[in-house]
């Protein structure tokens, strides 16, 4: 049964095309994706190794600037967006879950998750209470003051997803945010991914692993930077 | 405005800590570089300007004290000189002084032990100083700088002090280009003529100063001056006065010059400094602020070295700072407040040790130099100027090379490519 969220698109995506250039060689990794990701939705991007998933991800993330094609963020035309303009949607609309955590290593735990809070302008200690209860959320409140390198791999992805969800953004995009962890602690991010769908947040996760996206409500598959199939799912 | 504020404190967040938890080692060595360049813009010039400045206050103290008075070109002495004198007894700013009366002649030694009489004597000229032993004590300490024997009693007569540089075992160093005597000391007696007269005298004392006015005069007290001189004439040659601090050299100096400047040469200690000196001190500056604008060069690419390379090394941090909403000022921000703490502490740590172990080092172990007491000279508006030049290089060279990483692709830096 396709679900209809034709009302309330979150992404929106025009034959989007991204060329890298290196010296004389040019590959094609996005060859003209299209695409619209409803608000709500959970999302996951699969495909083999090279098949565009992670630079879609980052084209549609604003990280990074498609060559060709048009991405719309909540309603939002980016690609006319100036670079502060697209920092300041990223930090207000968008968070990021990296495959390798890419926590600040000199930064604490709850530091890590109140950078964002901080930025939006918060004071130092709304921004403490909302890290906090962030990171209590997803169960680490016990190791706030931990430094990343006294955190297992595990607790570390957690920390990233509470950096990724404590300022309540539109979209949350994973990369690969299980394939450093062991299964245990995958399980328990996918759980946690699953309780932040249930209320109600947009997720767009890339993975190559078919085990974790159980939760997923579509499964988008790319092959050579086009989308072979787009899989809508009824839990 | 409110986005600048927001990016000063993430920035100040995120320096801070990244301070404060980075390697101990590092910080502790980065710091010491910092510490050493800043010592290297204050101390290598405050030593090249003590060398001149240690003779200056030396000159001051031993010769000039703070206003010195002397005769007008062609002229033979001060004029009115009892009247000046009277003066200043008067002057409630004028602390101490000491009138001086000089004479040209020649000291001839080791005359009793002499046997070849078709040999030239011992002799050598000598400029005679007639003074107050007591007033000349009391403003140049003169009986400090004794080296054998002792000072002139105030009572004394037949009795002379001679200079060190008349003396060959003193006067060596300048080589041939002076005569001096041989082998006098405390107990000898010399013979001194001044014009046609001689006179003998008993040698009590040798006196060594690196001022030179002071080295190469002999003294002996004033009735002893007048009756060798077989002078009358009460105007004396130089006048040395030391106020008491209230005022200032400058406002004595033109107090005196209002009445007695027609009739004699009025000067603070600092105009009476010879010109060679000035233009020694003014080359030795020149060359201490090359010697300092090097170490400025040198910390501001050690500066940029050290925060270039804490950026690249943390450019995925960077990119990922960047990527998740933190502003490029912001992370900039991150850096130029680590660049501000090294500066800042170089600065801070250099001054403790210049005014709390050099200056005192320095001021009680002066460098030995041929014609001062080399001192170090670290004034605080120098000193401040140097803390502020050093700060401002820093963060300049802290912020390029943060910018530098900044500006570069955020998922370039994310993903190290």
């Amino acid at each position: 049964m396709i679900l209809s969220w034709e009302d309330n698109v979150m992404i929106q995506v025009q034959n989007l095309k991204k060329i890298f250039v290196t010296k004389h060689v040019e590959t094609s990794v996005l060859k003209g994706i299209s695409l619209s990701i409803p608000e709500g939705q959970f999302v996951a991007i699969m495909g083999k190794s090279g098949a565009g998933k992670s630079t879609l991800m980052y084209q549609m993330g604003l990280l990074d600037h498609p060559t060709a094609g048009t991405i719309e963020i909540d309603g939002i035309h980016t690609d006319t967006l100036s670079q502060n303009a697209r920092t300041k949607l990223r930090l207000n609309s968008l968070g990021y879950i990296f495959q390798d955590y890419a926590l600040v290593p000199e930064l604490t735990a709850l530091e890590n998750v109140m950078v964002p809070l901080l930025m939006q302008g918060l004071s130092k200690e709304d921004a403490r209470r909302d890290a906090l209860a962030a990171l209590v959320k997803i169960g680490l409140g016990h190791r706030h003051g931990n430094l990343p390198s006294q955190l297992s791999g595990g607790e570390q992805q957690r920390v990233s997803i509470a950096r990724a969800v404590a300022h309540k953004p539109k979209i949350v995009f994973a990369d690969e945010p299980t394939a450093n962890l062991d299964n245990a602690a995958s399980k328990v991010v996918i759980e946690i991914f699953r309780d932040l769908h249930a209320q109600g947040q947009t997720i767009v996760m890339v993975t190559h692993e078919p085990e974790y996206t159980t939760y997923c409500d579509r499964i988008i598959h790319l092959d050579d930077g086009l989308v072979v199939s787009d899989e809508i799912r009824k839990h | 405005m409110k986005s600048f504020l927001i990016d000063c404190r993430v920035g100040f967040f995120l320096g801070l800590r990244q301070l404060y938890r980075s390697s101990i080692w590092t910080t502790v060595l980065i710091m010491f570089i910092m510490t050493l360049t800043f010592l290297n813009l204050v101390v290598i010039s405050g030593i090249l300007v003590g060398l001149i400045e240690g003779g200056n206050i030396a000159n001051r103290k031993q010769y000039t004290g703070d206003v010195i008075i002397t005769k007008r070109a062609g002229e033979p002495s001060i004029e009115r000189t009892p009247e000046l004198l009277a003066t200043l007894e008067n002057m409630p700013a004028v602390e101490r002084y000491s009138a001086r009366y000089l004479k040209g002649g020649s000291i001839e030694a080791n005359y009793k032990t002499r046997k070849d009489f078709n040999a030239l004597p011992d002799t050598v000229g000598a400029q005679i100083a007639g003074i107050n032993i007591a007033k000349e004590d009391a403003l140049s300490g003169i009986s400090d700088y004794v080296v054998e024997g002792r000072f002139l009693d105030p009572d004394s007569t037949g009795e002379v002090v001679i200079g060190a540089n008349m003396l060959r075992r003193f006067s060596s160093a300048f080589g041939d280009g002076f005569d001096s005597l041989d082998g006098v000391y405390p107990g000898d007696t010399v013979k001194i003529t001044v014009e046609d007269r001689t006179k003998e005298f008993r040698v009590v004392g040798i006196v060594k100063s690196k001022v030179g006015e002071v080295s190469f005069r002999t003294y002996m007290n004033m009735n002893d001056y007048r009756t060798l001189a077989n002078s009358t004439d009460l105007n004396a040659s130089e006048i040395a006065i030391v106020h008491n601090g209230i005022i200032s050299d400058e406002v004595l100096k033109n107090m005196l010059v209002s009445e007695f400047g027609a009739g004699a040469k009025i000067q603070t200690a600092t105009e009476a400094i010879p010109q060679f000196l000035n233009d020694i001190r003014t080359a030795f500056s020149l060359l201490g602020n090359v010697i300092g604008g090097i170490g400025i060069i040198v910390a501001s690419v050690t500066m940029f070295i050290v925060i270039f390379i804490n950026a690249i090394t943390r450019r995925k941090y960077i990119g990922i700072l960047k990527g998740i909403g933190v502003s490029g000022r912001a992370i900039q921000g991150a850096y130029i407040l680590q660049s501000l703490f090294f500066a800042l502490s170089g600065a801070i740590i250099g001054t403790i040790i210049i005014y709390g172990l050099l200056v005192p080092a320095f001021a009680a172990n002066p460098l030995d130099f041929p014609f001062s007491d080399g001192i170090l000279v670290a004034t605080a508006s120098g000193t401040t100027t140097r803390a502020v030049l050093l700060l401002c290089i820093t963060l300049i060279a802290g912020y390029i090379p943060a910018r530098m990483i900044v500006r570069k692709n955020t998922l370039d830096s994310i993903l190290g490519r």
